[in-house]
């Protein structure tokens, strides 16, 4: 299915700045999370060509939605026992955390808004970052409304 | 009931209604081949794949029921893709049934293997990769509920060879879930009275109505609204044969080479009503210039559709002829449009599609557009491939009886028209039908000649033998400083009187103007195929024409007037001095 997705926005020019899919609560339903750049791309038009994939359910433009966006990084970064210390320490301040220590390097595994993902990854910059992988944003919208609801439902002839 | 995979796809074949399908077998689709024959299914064995897809789409749009085509795995399947392309381009309901290597070797580069599924996914409605016979019940309706609900289009069933060799307990489910899939029918009411109130106080109205009209059925809606509220009705390429072209209120065809009248009536009126159309760049010319002064009403079933290249006032999204009634219902009184009706029959009166001749007396494709009319007088079925006889039979051609034009018009597919027209002949076979072919498309395509001779079919041919790619010669004349590459198809042409004769067609050739409608009379007389070439003037050009990047307002009427820029049309708008020059079209 997402291979209609991929080929719709590569199709039609939509410019992509990132994609995350996963499961749901739903079995066989997944939820992908796609950032558009808005000032190079129709939104409306995206929404609708979406919809015209058939195995499509709901396409919920959050854009102007109160959510909850997060986004995680893997950060391997380079270390000596001289910067250690001080990348421990700003590892805290993001509260971030170490998840995995060798001779060389840290791996940082970072969660937040996509800004502070950026933000995280500029300042271990300095120290030298050896791989990096980010997740890509997913969101949510505060409250109790949820994005789609399996019903009961009439079949078509 | 337990039965093979294979069997499964000839009951849903049957469950489906469908009496004819066009194919080419191989080495994994054997065993549905197998079977085939135990069926009240009709094979019918094509030359080359691209032909059963086309085959299928001509099928499809003259049932408006589905088409279906066969294909093995790799090169079969690879080969229905220009047809696929074409279907789902023009909205023609095709159903593809390939099979594929065995799901143990799938992934492995077997050989003929291809991913086919992969491949077709931009270019079909929906395309499945069926991987155990338990879901080939479910999936072929499906696919056959797709292919033809909503805006019909091209689906693809892929099944590996073990799936048709093995077994599954099969019932055929009566109703499809697709809970992702609900085409709005009915149209807002709230849009609908809308629409009613603009339409009932413009003062100058016009209907482009597309080929929604034709899929839906709406034909006669579409003559009510028009006559009811004096509306002139323009159409767009594939929309042709939705409205009789003798009607008073008829402009004639929309766009790149629609008539002069089309254009100026839709650039300078107050309301445009888009029935069942996708305002197509070939149609509406440059679309931030496009009716400056109008209010857009836009009906169509797709959604997407709506505000997509033109701004909307009032989108409707619904089925044409359900639409079309309810806005029936409640449309009152319209305003007096004689003032609007007299500016378009002095534009009807000052700017005639132009003849194409330039010595007199020569033959033209105009000349063998009216020979096929005076022969069967318009009571046929015509179907057009791409290219300059394409646009002049849309502009010429008089279509008496709704759905009886036939053309690729999205994708402008070269080598159309002979196997759709022989779709077309399976599905109507007690019709007149008529098969327009340019020598280019028809030589990417003429082995199909053979189906013609093998299903005895009675088929009518026209060759407009012009020796050129004539449409890519026209726009290197006009953009490209006559700077001719690569369009002079004579050397190598062959005698084409000669290759129809050899598969048993009978075949005339035509040089003179005079001898035209005798010719097409003798074909008509002619119990079997016939062909006919027609020798016309080489560099014929087709006009009026838009200029790409250039508005409706500047049409260009006719030659003179594009060889000297200085045409002068209504709104005292000049023709562009110098024609944006635009990658060359193919055909």
């Amino acid at each position: 299915m997402f291979n209609r997705v991929l080929s719709l926005f590569r199709c039609r020019g939509f410019a992509v700045e990132s994609l995350a899919i996963g499961h749901t609560e739903t079995p066989n339903i997944m939820r992908l999370t796609i950032v558009v750049d808005g000032s190079k791309t129709a939104v409306e038009q995206v929404v609708k060509q979406l919809y015209k994939i058939i195995e499509v359910r709901k396409v919920s433009d959050v854009t102007e939605d109160e959510t909850v966006r997060r986004e995680l990084a893997l950060i391997k970064v380079a270390s000596k026992p001289s910067t250690r210390s001080e990348i421990i320490q700003l590892v805290d301040i993001y509260r971030a955390r170490i998840v995995d220590v060798a001779v060389n390097s840290l791996i940082v595994e970072v969660t937040g808004t996509p800004d502070k993902v950026d933000s995280m990854i500029n300042v271990l910059r300095g120290f030298g970052i050896k791989e990096l992988v980010r997740t890509g944003v997913v969101a949510m919208v505060r409250g109790p409304q949820v994005a789609y609801e399996e019903k009961v439902r009439e079949l078509s002839a | 009931m337990r039965m093979t995979g294979a069997q499964m796809v000839c009951e849903a074949l049957v469950a489906e209604g469908v009496r004819d399908v066009f194919g080419l077998p191989g080495g994994a689709i054997m065993p549905l081949y197998d079977v085939l024959p135990q069926y009240p299914i009709r094979h019918i064995l094509v030359r080359h794949e691209q032909g059963a897809a086309h085959m299928a789409d001509g099928y499809g749009r003259a049932t408006n029921n589905v088409g279906v085509c066969m294909a093995t795995s790799g090169p079969g399947a690879i080969n229905l893709v220009v047809g696929l392309a074409t279907a789902q381009m023009d909205s023609a309901p095709v159903v593809a049934i390939t099979a594929n290597v065995a799901t143990s070797v799938i992934g492995s580069d077997a050989f003929q293997e291809a991913d086919i599924t992969g491949i077709t996914i931009p270019v079909t409605k929906q395309n499945f990769l069926v991987r155990s016979p338990k879901d080939l019940p479910r999936v072929l309706r499906e696919a056959f509920h797709l292919a033809r609900s909503g805006r019909p289009g091209a689906v693809l069933v892929d099944i590996p060879k073990d799936v048709l060799t093995g077994e599954a307990d099969f019932h055929y489910p009566e109703k499809v879930d697709l809970p992702g899939y609900n085409p709005t029918l009915r149209g807002n009411m709230v849009q609908i009275r809308k629409a009613a109130r603009l339409i009932e106080h413009a003062q100058r109205p016009v209907i482009i109505a597309g080929h929604g009209v034709l899929i839906a059925q709406a034909w006669d809606e579409l003559v009510a609204l028009a006559e009811r509220m004096t509306i002139p009705v323009a159409n767009t390429l594939l929309g042709i044969s939705n409205f009789p072209t003798a009607h008073p209120l008829f402009l004639g065809m929309l766009g790149m080479h629609g008539t002069a009248t089309a254009c100026y009536a839709v650039d300078q009126s107050d309301l445009v009503i888009g029935i069942g159309i996708r305002f197509d760049d070939r149609a509406m010319g440059k679309f931030s210039a496009f009716a400056p002064r109008a209010k857009i009403i836009h009906i169509d079933i797709d959604p997407a559709e709506i505000g997509k290249n033109v701004r909307t006032d009032v989108p409707i999204v619904g089925d044409a002829k359900l639409v079309l009634q309810a806005l029936l219902q409640e449309l009152k009184e319209p305003v007096d449009r004689t003032p609007w009706l007299n500016q378009i029959r002095e534009w009807q009166r000052l700017y005639p599609l132009p003849s194409s001749e330039k010595v007199p007396g020569e033959l033209t494709t105009p000349d063998v557009i009216r020979a096929v009319y005076e022969a069967t007088d318009g009571d046929c079925s015509v179907v057009t491939d791409v290219g300059q006889h394409q646009m002049f039979v849309a502009q010429r051609f008089p279509f008496r009886r709704a759905n009886t034009h036939f053309s690729s018009g999205g994708l402008g597919t070269m080598g159309y028209a002979l196997p759709a027209a022989i779709g077309v002949q399976i599905a109507r076979p007690h019709e007149t039908v008529w098969c327009f072919a340019g020598d280019g498309g028809f030589q990417m395509v003429m082995q199909e000649l053979a189906v013609v001779v093998a299903e005895r079919l009675p088929l009518k041919i026209a060759l407009v033998n012009n020796c050129y790619l004539g449409m890519v010669r026209q726009w290197q004349e006009l953009f490209y400083r006559g700077n001719y590459v690569a369009v002079d198809l004579s050397p190598g042409t062959p005698d084409f009187q000669k290759i129809a004769e050899a598969y048993g067609i009978a075949a005339w050739r035509v040089t003179e103007r005079a001898d035209a409608l005798p010719a097409v009379r003798a074909a008509m007389a002619h119990p079997g195929p016939a062909l006919i070439e027609f020798l016309v003037r080489p560099d014929e050009n087709v006009f009026p024409m838009v200029v790409p990047g250039t508005s409706l307002a500047e049409v260009i009427v006719n030659e003179a007037h594009a060889g000297r820029h200085d045409g002068k049309p209504a709104g005292g708008v000049q023709p562009r001095p110098e024609p944006v020059p635009v990658p060359g079209l193919r055909g």
